[in-house]
């Protein structure tokens, strides 16, 4: 779609020419604007950001999607704090639903009834909150996904990356957990009662835990006036501050871009904010708005009255947290019960492990992530063009396999639904998945190296051989062969543009007389450095290019070379007569036959 | 490679990349096998090119905009105008008033998007622009100056000559942290020993407390039941208890009463009088994390708990079968009075529900069950 801007010798164009003459718009806007400029300043503040550059990549509406759902929820959320009582007192229902007039419960739950029945919009307020929650996760996660698998964590994004990492903390998992324990109806008590067990899990402090949240035994009558003030106060301000940091870290940085010619770590290709990026991101936040209002009217969630009140004797089947837990509750399924007595004390491993233990261990793993993969290349320089994953394999593998675990673990959340789904023994399916957390990871983690590294070859074959046409040509004496299409330079250059690292040698320890030095690459590192990079496939030098493109050029078949990783597959060839740019497809035996039909 | 880092001097580095065509570096020429053609030509949009085209998607935006104040009537008169009983029973069974209103303010809202959206992507400029990145870090310059500034301030602020003012500075907003955090003392009861003792190790069980019908309180005879047949019951003392009290207590008296054939049941040495003729009172409230559990399994005896499927053997003393949990079920003692309904002997003999750090479970041992 885009048009290259006209090349200036600086490449650049000129956020506004001076030359350029005010237009009808601006002029009857010049009051306002100078009034405004006189008090704040705002001429200086919008020269340097309104024509600001952003590229184009549909992946990088993950995050605007997680931003936009986050407002949404505010501007739902305030709706809803009109009607909520935060309250555990115990009242008789009086409203409009049928089935449960007269029965007893907690204030909280009859006012979520009479916000979903008795207030018009209510319902289709409470069910855009519920289902903006759930794109809010679900958007950070793939957002997450993305800016990893990609590399946009890597220098100078290591901050805006652990900013990230604590929103999903913080905004994944305990507003999350608050928000649906608040209409206090059964589902929601039974992840109160969840939560409760998990608490006193903890070693030491776990009953000291249980006693201040609660403020007493369980259920008490204050966690929900207090779940409502972490849910609507604390929480909030947090994901706002930090929503903020990572906004600013991003108009700082510039945003990173996808290889591609004319994109290098130097600059940044794309539309400016005023108007495109104005009309593209303020147009998909009303998108992303319509479509959670239709989703608020048309999809049914969270029924909080199918149940009734909360009740600690009752229970249904199939009762399971919000998806985004459903992997800690996958973890504390498939768990075996395994607790410990040492001095008149009880250690709950069989909770406090998959339950505290793995939430700590997947956003201590993100956090420092980053920091590992520096000390593995080394690398100080800063990057802006984003890696394709399969040109770094370890790392693509390393993120399917860590998604792959959490796979295992989210399918054990359900373990109930697939026996009764599959008719298959809810027991196998939880000792399969006993196994399956560790074997699954690795099985995906040197699946996917070798699949990126066949991408690898084969964008090396592409680039010394050209695409294959598809057109099949059949010479004088019966053999056939292909026309190869020759990349583009812009094509050429965005599978050529990335960095490659090579293993680091480990340096000597001791020099010559044995006094200790201290070597830039320790044994250690080369070891990790070479387990990291030591398959990747060479992208072609430029000689090789060269000396490819010559011996296409003179009619010869470009299979000879080495780098490529297809060091077997000229033999089986017979060297015809010279075609242009032909790969042969047939083994020589192949084509005899078929001469002889 | 020194070249391309972005460090100290960006345009030189830019320049470098933009002359790479012409006589490349070894360097550059190593790092980029393929010369930088430039950001690439693309063709005019069809809506550029054609003006009929560029017309018709014009039209479409303007439609799009004038049908949000027609949605948003439209969210208006149902609000006002749909009667709240109102049902959609095809396909959706929901409120009518509800739906509606989804549905019209949702493609109100949708319809400024797809505008906005359509604006952008079809009429405005669709030239891409280059922009050049500044260096994320500060000259040296710059650098220097600020340590310049710093040390202005240190050396102004005379805390290098009188060095305790900043240490004791720090550390009297320190010690601030110590009366923040003794407000939080209160936040819940401490859980001593006695505290536990009265909270989370007992129940609202003791001798001769019915056990009754939890939903109707109705006390029960063990003629009420037959072999195989599970129900769940409550002490008769949690009619009286209100609000908080009522469902704290009942989040640990909850349990339920089984009746088994006497042949199939294998009874722990010391609990042959915890039972009446084959029926047996466990705790409701799982070892693990404290859902009620509730899926009965006649035939092979086993109660399986529907939050985290650890199953029980409610036979052979409430053992851990499978799953998560690592304790037995509490059993409670029971008999009958003399009115011939079921009664508890005592309080059950170990804290019922999930585990917590000071349990000492050992103390709880028995041969037969899981601790």
């Amino acid at each position: 779609m885009a048009k290259p801007a006209p090349l200036s010798s600086e490449r650049t164009v000129e956020a506004e020419p001076q030359s350029e003459p005010v237009g009808p718009l601006l002029k009857k806007a010049a009051g306002p604007a100078k009034w405004a400029d006189d008090r704040v300043g705002a001429a200086g503040l919008g020269k340097g950001l309104l024509r600001k550059i952003f590229p184009d990549h549909w992946s990088f509406l993950l995050g605007e999607i997680v931003l936009y759902s986050f407002i949404i929820l505010l501007i739902t959320g305030v709706f809803l704090t009109f009607w909520y009582k935060p309250s555990m007192s115990e009242i008789e229902y009086e409203g409009s639903y049928q089935l449960l007039k007269g029965l007893h419960m907690s204030e909280a739950f009859a006012s979520t009834l009479a916000l979903s029945f008795d207030i018009r919009g209510g319902l289709l307020m409470r069910q855009m909150h519920h289902w903006a929650a759930m794109l809010f996760v679900a958007g950070m996660f793939a957002h997450m996904l993305r800016v990893f698998f990609t590399g946009a964590f890597r220098k100078p994004r290591e901050l805006n990356w652990l900013i990230g990492v604590g929103l999903l903390a913080i905004g994944g998992t305990i507003e999350g957990f608050a928000g649906y324990s608040l209409p206090d109806d059964l589902l929601s008590g039974t992840g109160l009662r969840f939560v409760d067990g998990l608490i006193r899990s903890v070693p030491i402090i776990g009953t000291w835990a249980e006693f201040f949240v609660f403020a007493g035994q369980y259920p008490g009558d204050l966690i929900i006036p207090r779940l409502y003030m972490v849910h609507i106060l604390l929480i909030p301000g947090i994901l706002l501050g930090l929503i903020s940091a990572h906004m600013a870290l991003l108009v700082y940085h510039k945003h990173t871009q996808y290889p591609g010619p004319g994109r290098n770590d130097q600059n940044v290709v794309g539309y400016p904010l005023f108007p495109v990026y104005m009309a593209k991101a303020g147009g998909f936040f009303f998108i992303v708005f319509g479509i959670i209002t239709l989703m608020g009217g048309l999809m049914q969630i969270n029924p909080i009255w199918t149940y009734g009140a909360y009740n600690p004797a009752q229970v249904t089947a199939g009762s399971q947290p919000d998806w985004y837990m459903g992997w800690i509750e996958g973890a504390i399924r498939i768990m075996p019960g395994w607790e410990s007595y040492i001095f008149g004390t009880t250690w709950s491993w069989n909770i406090f492990l998959p339950g505290v233990g793995l939430l700590t261990a997947l956003f201590g793993v993100l956090a420092i992530y980053p920091f590992i993969e520096a000390w593995v290349t080394g690398d100080k320089e800063e990057h802006h063009v984003l890696d394709r994953p399969r040109n770094v394999p370890t790392r693509t593998a390393f993120g399917v396999a860590a998604m792959t675990c959490y796979a295992m673990f989210w399918l054990g959340g359900g373990n109930d639904i697939i026996a009764v789904k599959f008719n298959v023994s809810l027991n196998a399916v939880t000792y399969v998945l006993r196994v399956a957390v560790f074997v699954a990871p690795v099985l995906a983690f040197i699946i996917t190296k070798r699949i990126c590294i066949s991408l690898q070859r084969a964008d090396a074959h592409r680039l010394l051989h050209g695409s294959e046409s598809g057109v099949i040509e059949r010479s004088a004496i019966g053999g056939y062969s292909e026309h190869d299409v020759p990349l583009s330079p812009e094509e050429a250059f965005t599978l050529t543009e990335h960095k490659e690292y090579i293993p680091v040698e480990a340096g000597p320890e001791t020099d010559e007389t044995g006094v200790k030095l201290r070597p830039e690459a320790t044994k250690r590192r080369a070891m990790v450095s070479k387990w990291w990079f030591g398959d990747n496939i060479a992208k072609p030098t430029r000689a090789e290019l060269e000396l490819a493109a010559s011996h296409h050029g003179n009619g010869h078949n470009g299979d000879a070379h080495s780098g490529d990783g297809h060091t077997g597959d000229g033999d089986g060839h017979i060297d015809h007569a010279p075609s242009n740019g032909r790969r042969e497809i047939e083994s020589s035996d192949r084509v005899d036959e078929d001469a002889l039909r | 490679m020194s070249e391309l880092k972005v460090h100290g001097q960006p345009p030189a580095a830019t320049d470098e990349i933009a002359t790479l065509g012409a006589n490349p570096s070894v360097e550059i020429a190593e790092r980029f096998p393929v010369t930088d053609p430039g950001v690439e030509e693309e063709p005019p949009r069809y809506t550029d090119s054609n003006d009929a085209a560029g017309n018709r998607v014009y039209h479409r935006i303007v439609t799009l905009f004038a049908m949000v104040p027609v949605m948003a009537i439209a969210f208006v008169v149902v609000y006002f105008a749909v009667p709240r009983d109102l049902t959609i029973d095809f396909l959706l069974n929901a409120n009518a008033q509800h739906v509606l209103l989804g549905l019209t303010l949702g493609l109100a809202i949708l319809f400024i998007g797809i505008g906005a959206e359509s604006w952008a992507r079809n009429l405005m400029s669709d030239i891409e622009h280059t922009e050049q990145r500044h260096p994320i870090a500060s000259s040296e310059e710059t650098r220097e100056k600020a340590v310049e500034v710093v040390q202005a301030g240190i050396d102004d602020s005379n805390i290098t000559r009188r060095k305790l003012i900043g240490a004791s500075l720090l550390g009297a907003i320190g010690i601030l942290v110590v009366p923040a955090l003794v407000t939080l003392a209160d936040l819940g009861p401490w859980p001593t020993k006695s505290m536990r003792a009265k909270t989370i190790e007992r129940t609202i069980w003791a001798e001769g407390v019915r056990l009754v019908n939890d939903v109707t309180y109705a006390p029960i005879k063990p003629e009420d039941l037959e072999i195989g047949q599970l129900v769940n019951a409550e002490p008769a003392t949690l009619e009286a208890l209100e609000g908080t009290e009522f469902i704290t207590e009942k989040a640990k008296a909850a349990i339920i009463i089984v009746r088994m054939a006497p042949a199939a049941i294998q009874i722990p040495a010391g609990r042959e009088d915890w039972q009446v003729g084959g029926i047996l009172s466990y705790s409701k409230i799982c070892t693990h994390v404290g859902c009620p559990i509730s899926l009965w399994e006649q035939q092979t005896h086993h109660l399986l708990c529907p939050c985290h499927q650890s199953t029980f053997d409610l036979a052979n003393a409430g053992k851990v079968l499978f799953g998560p949990a690592a304790r037995s079920l509490p059993q409670l003692p029971i008999t009958v009075d003399s009115e011939g309904y079921l009664i508890a002997r005592s309080d059950f003999t170990r804290p019922v529900g999930p585990s917590y750090f000071e349990r000492n479970s050992p103390e709880y041992y028995d041969e037969r069950e899981n601790i």
